[in-house]
């Protein structure tokens, strides 16, 4: 090969690289065997705690994942290969992608969605990025309710842009509708809305999309899809953008990624909508196959001009998605969230017998719900750790004054068993 | 094929639900209640599977076709990586876990590996510290313009604009807009590289940095490098590196030794995580002792005693760019290719990528006109200018190579070259594929001066031949539900 090319050496390709631009050092270990890299990242896993039994969500739950999903994406096809730049060498990753698109649109109620963003709360971003372009507004009213994981993301993003931001604040868990009505004007660019919110509790936001049209502002929603098995969907309540984390469809907790962002909006949104779109069209003999489409709005093209920065998405988890919706099916879906809720309640049932805790609640949660304890929310965590259970999140991390209540969620894996034994370990803590 | 909605059955069932094992069936009041079940498929597991598998056989793959796609490093993914980032203790580990208090205790194997790829990281840039939470090789440029804005609003700076060579991906441009600059484009020179007389003409004290590939995406490693980025630094302007090509000068040079401030690395390029069809990938960001402060939050250090922990009390921080501590999984898979690789193997690994590509190079430049003339990195840029003059675009080319299985090469980009076609071989890929590849193009070439005409049928062999992209964008057909209703 070398003498193909004409050199003598390899050092002679590196040419261009003097000696002024050498590495000043380059002090790494030697290589391993697979077998010593195993057994290290073994070992590494094994000081990370599976044995606590999670009771924490938060917006990232643990459900069961089929093993048909995780041995579907482990194809090499899907995921060795790129972005579906030449559509004739990649019609399964297309069409997957688009039943994706498809299956998030039936689960929202909404008229289009993408091929997925990073991730819940850089989808929520992008959504607020693309009210500010659709109504060239910019002030943002944004529910306390929504994930303040999510909020602080946003905040970091547009500190130096000059929008307005007013927060408004949860009331015993709920969203307040008087304090959003009052904020409505024609400067405001979009509401951000949760549901169920960071408390667990579900909503029916038709009233606050009524008020925010009627300025001529738009409604962004945060969803659960696992929840919308069940719930009322954003289309129906005339939400204009949706957004989520695509976690609970199938992909594991990973410690934080790589996770799933999607995005749904309405038809005539489509064109500020950010990220990979596939479409359906017909090759030169008419049959039908799918392409990335709407090209013009993305960076390759655009480029400062684009709608949005984002050129790789997540579109293996996407797939890993469209495998669990299609597994699960529409009567799956429904079952899953009425066992989370069934389970939730008589979790909530039982935890509110407990002397030092008194469930807060006005309206119907989910999965989650908060327990305002007799102590500190942070001691009781780190006694229930003691006791083999995650207990939950302390909502004092990101609400003052809630230093002593305590997020609790319950998924379909929960057994009675478990539940019990969480109910009798707080009661110990909390005597 | 048929969308997997068209073969739903009424009543199939792909997986099964445990039965509730509590006494409770709770209801919600009707007006939170959906009225219409999502219009999910009904499939037995043995559909599902059996549709999925047969969409992964429509993809060409790195695990089954050469994919010399430039820009992009679709080299080889080993395969143990996949059972790593599988381990329990990993997959299973919930994100919240260290923020309860006394939690760290419980993801101290996680909290390591994040720290560690860290050094290596470092190390391997020349960088005084990472930050491991940008998802993707975008995401990173904007935690890094985001990192130099926030450079100047501490220094007082007035900053208005960032330069950017023409050659650059779209994406630099893009991010340096959506955190709130204008951009200045220069561009190339005869030889490829960033003309330096046209950037001084565009470099006054309102410059905020410059971003630029290095290599670059002509393949070309800019010898005046430190000359430019002393340049940028005398007007206070960030010098930004784009490390899509980090692939072509491991143990060779290291930006940080060479006047870059800050880094952005794509793991799933270089460090060989799998490109997933699109992703997840990974951009984690390097910075020197400038930009350090402002990284975002958290952040894992570790303790005298070798405890690690997350800390969130950096005052000057630009906040949180992601909702945790980055693509996990991702950072998993390329912390056991470095562990894997070590040292000589990384160092050997960019050896290899752009030894490939210059034999690439010098076997196809009599047929094809080679962009730059002169000894390539690990990507080689071809124009197809004399086939085009035959009626054989770039485009053509690239469907006759999937007749033959073989991904085609970048075509239409960089941007600056006509006709461009970029190929990027990468380490992982034998002599004897290449020559096989070589072989194609030659084929492709004799074709063009023989029967032009043919072209426009290719791809012949696939399960469709070229898709009608104007009526794709005309009627916006992206959901099945909405045209079935």
């Amino acid at each position: 090969m070398l003498a193909t090319i004409g050199v003598k050496s390899v050092d002679d390709l590196f040419v261009d690289i003097k000696p002024q631009h050498a590495p000043k050092s380059f002090d790494l270990p030697v290589g391993l065997s697979e077998y010593e890299v195993m057994r290290k990242l073994t070992r590494l896993a094994l000081k990370n705690s599976n044995e606590l039994i999670p009771f924490i969500g938060g917006g990232y739950y643990d459900h069961y994942v089929p093993v048909a999903c995780q041995a579907l994406i482990s194809r090499g096809e899907f995921y060795t290969a790129y972005t579906p730049y030449q559509p004739e060498c990649a019609q399964g990753t297309l069409q997957a992608l688009f039943e994706f698109q498809s299956s998030i649109c039936a689960l929202t109620d909404m008229d289009v969605a993408n091929a997925s963003v990073y991730e819940g709360g850089t989808a929520l971003y992008e959504a607020m990025m693309m009210a500010i372009r659709i109504t060239g507004r910019k002030k943002i009213v944004m529910d306390s309710g929504v994930s303040p994981i999510y909020r602080k993301l946003i905040k970091s993003y547009t500190h130096n842009l000059s929008f307005e931001f007013v927060e408004t604040d949860v009331l015993h868990g709920q969203t307040d509708r008087v304090a959003i009505a009052k904020l409505l004007d024609k400067k405001t660019a979009a509401v951000i809305l949760q549901n169920p919110n960071f408390f667990g509790t579900i909503d029916d936001h038709a009233d606050i999309v009524e008020k925010a049209h009627a300025v001529g502002a738009l409604v962004i929603e945060s969803v659960y899809p696992i929840a919308l098995g069940l719930l009322k969907t954003p289309g129906a309540m005339g939400v204009d953008i949706v957004t989520g984390e695509g976690q609970s469809l199938g992909l594991s907790l990973s410690f934080g990624g790589p996770y799933l962002g999607f995005m749904a909006t309405r038809k005539k949104f489509i064109r500020q909508m950010p990220g990979r779109i596939v479409g359906e069209t017909v090759d030169a003999q008419g049959r039908r196959c799918f392409v990335n489409t709407l090209q013009a709005r993305e960076q390759h093209i655009r480029r400062e001009k684009a709608t949005s920065n984002i050129c790789t998405n997540v579109a293996l988890c996407a797939t890993q998605a469209a495998i669990f919706m299609s597994l699960l099916g529409k009567s799956g879906l429904k079952t899953m969230a009425q066992l989370n809720l069934d389970k939730a309640e008589f979790a909530r049932q039982e935890f509110s017998k407990i002397k030092g805790v008194e469930v807060k609640r006005s309206s119907p949660t989910f999965n989650e719900f908060t327990l305002a304890l007799s102590k500190d929310a942070n001691d009781v965590i780190e006694a229930m750790i003691k006791h083999g259970f995650a207990a939950g999140f302390p909502l004092g991390r990101y609400y003052k004054g809630m230093e002593k209540y305590l997020l609790v969620a319950v998924t379909e894996k929960r057994t009675k068993e478990e539940i019990m034994a969480y109910a009798k370990a707080l009661a110990e803590v909390l005597k | 094929m048929k969308l997997i909605f068209e073969k739903s059955k009424p009543g199939r069932l792909g997986f099964q639900q445990p039965v509730s094992d509590v006494p409770v069936k709770a209801t919600l009041p009707q007006k939170y209640v959906r009225q219409k079940e999502a219009a999910l498929p009904e499939m037995s597991e043995l559909d599902v599977v059996r549709h999925f598998t047969q969409l992964s056989q429509r993809n060409f793959s790195v695990d089954a076709n050469f994919y010399p796609l430039g820009s992009c490093t679709m080299k080889y993914n080993p395969k143990f990586t996949e059972k790593v980032a599988a381990l329990a203790g990993f997959a299973e580990l919930h994100p919240l876990l260290p923020q309860l208090r006394s939690g760290e205790k419980y993801v101290q194997g996680a909290l390591e590996v994040l720290y560690e790829t860290e050094q290596w990281l470092c190390e391997i840039t020349g960088m005084k510290a990472f930050t491991m939470q940008p998802l993707a090789g975008a995401h990173g440029e904007l935690t890094g313009v985001m990192l130099i804005a926030a450079y100047h609003k501490a220094k007082g700076n007035k900053k208005k604009f960032i330069i950017i060579p023409d050659s650059s991906h779209g994406t630099n441009p893009a991010s340096a807009a959506v955190a709130g600059y204008d951009i200045v484009s220069v561009p190339s020179n005869k030889e490829g590289g960033m003309d330096i007389v046209k950037l001084k003409a565009v470099l006054t004290d309102e410059c905020a940095g410059l971003m630029i590939t290095s290599p670059d995406t002509h393949g070309v490693f800019n010898s005046h490098i430190t000359e430019i980025a002393e340049l940028v630094h005398a007007v206070d302007g960030i010098m930004y590196y784009d490390g899509a090509n980090l692939n072509a000068t491991m143990g060779r040079c290291r930006p940080g030794d060479v006047g870059f401030d800050v880094v952005h690395l794509n793991l799933h390029k270089t460090f060989a995580t799998p490109h997933g069809g699109g992703g997840p990938g990974a951009g984690p960001v390097g910075v020197g002792a400038k930009l350090e402060n402002f990284l975002p939050i958290s952040r894992v250090s570790k303790c005298v005693d070798g405890f690690f922990a997350l800390k969130y009390d950096y005052q000057d921080s630009i906040g949180y760019i992601a909702s945790f501590y980055g693509a996990f999984g991702v950072i998993l898979k390329a912390y056991a290719y470095m562990l894997l690789l070590g040292k000589d193997g990384l160092k050997a690994t960019s050896d290899h990528a752009v030894l490939n590509a210059n034999y690439l190079m010098s076997r196809l430049k009599g047929v094809y006109r080679v962009a730059f003339d002169r000894i390539c990195m690990h990507d080689c840029v071809f124009s197809a200018d004399r086939q085009a003059e035959r009626g054989v675009h770039a485009i053509d080319i690239a469907k006759f190579l999937i007749d033959r299985k073989i991904h085609p090469p970048t075509v239409y980009f960089p941007l600056t070259v006509k006709e461009a076609i970029m190929i990027e071989p990468t380490e992982t890929e034998s002599k004897e594929t290449m020559d096989v590849f070589v072989e194609a193009m030659l084929e492709a070439d004799a074709l063009s001066q023989k029967d032009p005409e043919q072209f426009h049928s290719f791809p012949k062999t696939m399960p469709i031949s070229r898709p009608d992209e104007t009526k794709a964008a005309r009627e916006m057909k992206v959901n099945f539900f909405a045209q079935n209703e």
